[in-house]
């Protein structure tokens, strides 16, 4: 669901910071994705897949990451042209 | 340096050289960001000359000993632990990655003034400077592609790979390059959640991500196909595959000449290796015969498409940036040829065709976009229409792109006529005779993209153009050597088309458990 909402987002937004945004939706999605697995697959008594949560934690890191690459991207473009879309000649909107 | 290649020989038998190749570039990185400035450069380029002894280590060590070197982190082993391994496949796109940066690197000194924009010298210096820095982030990052094991070390390097490309577009810090960095970064970020969609479904369904243990769970399904679906259409928007490709010329077109060599010889090669390790080694020989067509299918869109864009351009390095695209097409048509022989599943042939053709493009790209880089830096401008007559002006730079063209194109006995004979062949002992239509009109329209900037180039009742900067000999020898290796591929092809075969996991004669 917060999947399809992300990818929804992602193609219909112009602009680059709720693209950004969507683009969390659809992380934070698989890492709950992610939980659900590890918690079905600890039935040995543990309280849920050790494993899992690694890599959960690993991949928030990474798309963490990921977000403030784009964000610092972004302002700079902002700086460089005042615009937040990606459309080649579209003018600026209020935002940020 | 000495006593580091005594040490690499000494241990080329054992893992402790696949850690060497992880490792060197992350020092290499932080001691330049630590050194800083003028030093970058040394300290960048010594790590790079390492990196190819190494990388000639590692091939060394699996040539006598015919098969894979692994390492498990740690000392734990696979469950839960995390393997490095190095079969035939790696160690060539390794060396294909050690050459190309270091050539990168020999390249760049100069390469920042493209395009021409603020000129101040403090942007010059950091720029140059966090070149240094994403080139050492790059040859880690292919390192780890190259090594991984286990599904989500390769996200995480896959990642890595992505992180180290999108500044790299952006370099000149010019508006339409950010615009192209940011396009480049948000195709990156979808690709690789949904590839991490796949790796978390398959973890789910089979309770673990290392590669050699999936391939010998998984089992033909719906969920199966639904995971790889995610999986490879995740990798293809990386690899920049038709039609997920619109974020590819503008970004390879805008990054410096240096960058651009990088990003389009060897990053996006990344996760092309990645779609080769989930098909032939995750999955070997389950997918139907018809999800590889449709793989196939998209390498030839990608071919016809990127070809008449190419024909089209009006810009040398837009029209090598879409010729990419339709390269790239090449390595996908391995896909339909390895699983489509009807008799099941074959790995030999095709995939030796395919990645030669990942190899040959390496260079030849490579070169052509510093070649490119070079035209531009000498008469100031890029425009295919006004190059006439650029042959006696600029004899080597333009004998480099010749040949890394001729590759491009697959004129015997370069590098490219190699994987497209090889890819060809099995085409037509396979019955399937499609491809082999898009393989050769293929190469008719690279044939005719190419010789629109060769002929005028070289023509001799054109006045040439004049040069507003000297051509330093040594870039443009460094050019002229990397097409000489896409042109030595196709000379001396035996070896590496040995090498390419070694250490392979069993997966063609016996699917070990």
């Amino acid at each position: 669901m917060l999947i399809g909402l992300g990818l929804y987002g992602i193609i219909i937004q112009d602009q680059v910071l709720r693209k950004l945004l969507s683009f969390n939706l659809v992380g934070t999605g698989v890492f709950l994705l992610f939980g659900v697995i590890g918690r079905r697959g600890a039935e040995g008594g543990l309280g849920g897949d050790p494993v899992v949560f690694g890599l959960v934690i690993t991949g928030i890191v990474v798309a963490f990451s990921a977000t403030a690459l784009a964000v610092a991207l972004l302002i700079r473009l902002h700086e460089e042209t005042g615009d937040d879309t990606l459309l080649d000649e579209a003018p600026g909107e209020e935002e940020k | 340096m000495s006593d580091l290649n005594a040490m690499i020989s000494s241990i080329s038998s054992d893992g402790t050289l696949l850690v060497f190749s992880l490792v060197l570039p992350v020092i290499g990185m932080l001691l330049a960001m630590l050194t800083g400035g003028r030093h970058a450069r040394t300290v960048v380029l010594l790590m790079l000359v390492a990196n190819v002894a190494v990388a000639s280590g590692i091939i060394t060590g699996i040539w006598e000993s015919g098969q894979a070197i692994t390492y498990h982190l740690g000392g734990w082993s696979p469950p839960l632990g995390i393997e490095l391994r190095a079969d035939g496949l790696s160690a060539a796109m390794m060396a294909v990655t050690a050459l190309v940066s270091l050539a990168a690197g020999l390249y760049a000194p100069a390469g920042f003034r493209f395009p021409p924009s603020k000129g101040s010298p403090a942007l010059e210096s950091r720029m140059s400077f966090v070149f240094w820095f994403l080139l050492s982030a790059t040859v880690a990052a292919m390192n780890l592609v190259f090594l991984a094991q286990d599904l989500f070390s390769l996200y995480v390097a896959l990642e890595l790979v992505a992180f180290a490309g999108v500044p790299m577009v952006a370099l000149s810090g010019s508006a339409n390059t950010l615009r192209a960095a940011l396009r480049y970064l948000i195709f990156a970020l979808i690709g690789s959640i949904f590839y991490l969609l796949g790796a978390v479904l398959l973890y789910g369904f089979y309770g673990t991500l290392d590669i050699s243990l999936l391939a010998g769970l998984v089992e033909p399904g719906p969920s199966l196909w639904l995971i790889l679906a995610f999986m490879t259409v995740g990798l293809a928007a990386k690899t920049a595959l038709f039609p997920l490709h619109i974020w590819l010329p503008p970004a390879h077109a805008g990054a410096p000449p240096a960058a651009s060599a990088l990003l389009s010889a060897l990053v996006v090669k990344a996760s092309f290796f990645l779609v080769v390790r989930l098909w032939f080694d995750v999955v070997p020989g389950l997918p139907s015969p018809s999800a590889s067509q449709v793989l196939g299918a998209m390498g030839a869109g990608a071919i016809m498409f990127g070809g008449v864009l190419a024909l089209l351009q009006a810009r040398l390095k837009l029209l090598i940036a879409y010729s990419t695209i339709a390269q790239l097409g090449y390595l996908f048509l391995a896909f339909p040829l390895a699983f489509g022989m009807g008799a099941g599943f074959e790995t030999g042939p095709a995939l030796t065709g395919g990645m030669f053709q990942a190899m040959a493009h390496a260079f030849a790209k490579a070169s052509m976009f510093m070649a490119a880089g070079l035209i531009a830096e000498a008469i100031g401008h890029d425009r295919i229409a006004d190059l006439g007559g650029l042959g006696r002006v600029l004899p080597v730079t333009c004998l480099a792109f010749g040949i890394a063209a001729l590759s491009l194109i697959g004129v015997p006995p370069t590098g490219g006529f190699v994987a497209k004979w090889i890819l060809l062949e099995v085409a037509a002992t396979s019955g399937q005779w499609w491809w082999a239509v898009f393989l050769i009109v293929g190469g008719f329209l690279a044939g005719g993209y190419m010789f629109r900037v060769i002929v005028p180039a070289l023509a001799r009742d054109v006045v040439p153009p004049t040069l507003i900067a000297p051509v330093s000999k040594f870039r443009e020898a460094v050019v002229l050597v990397l097409a000489l290796l896409a042109l030595a591929l196709g000379l001396f092809s035996d070896a590496p088309a040995e090498l390419l075969t070694l250490g392979r996991p069993p997966s063609a004669d016996v699917i070990q458990p």
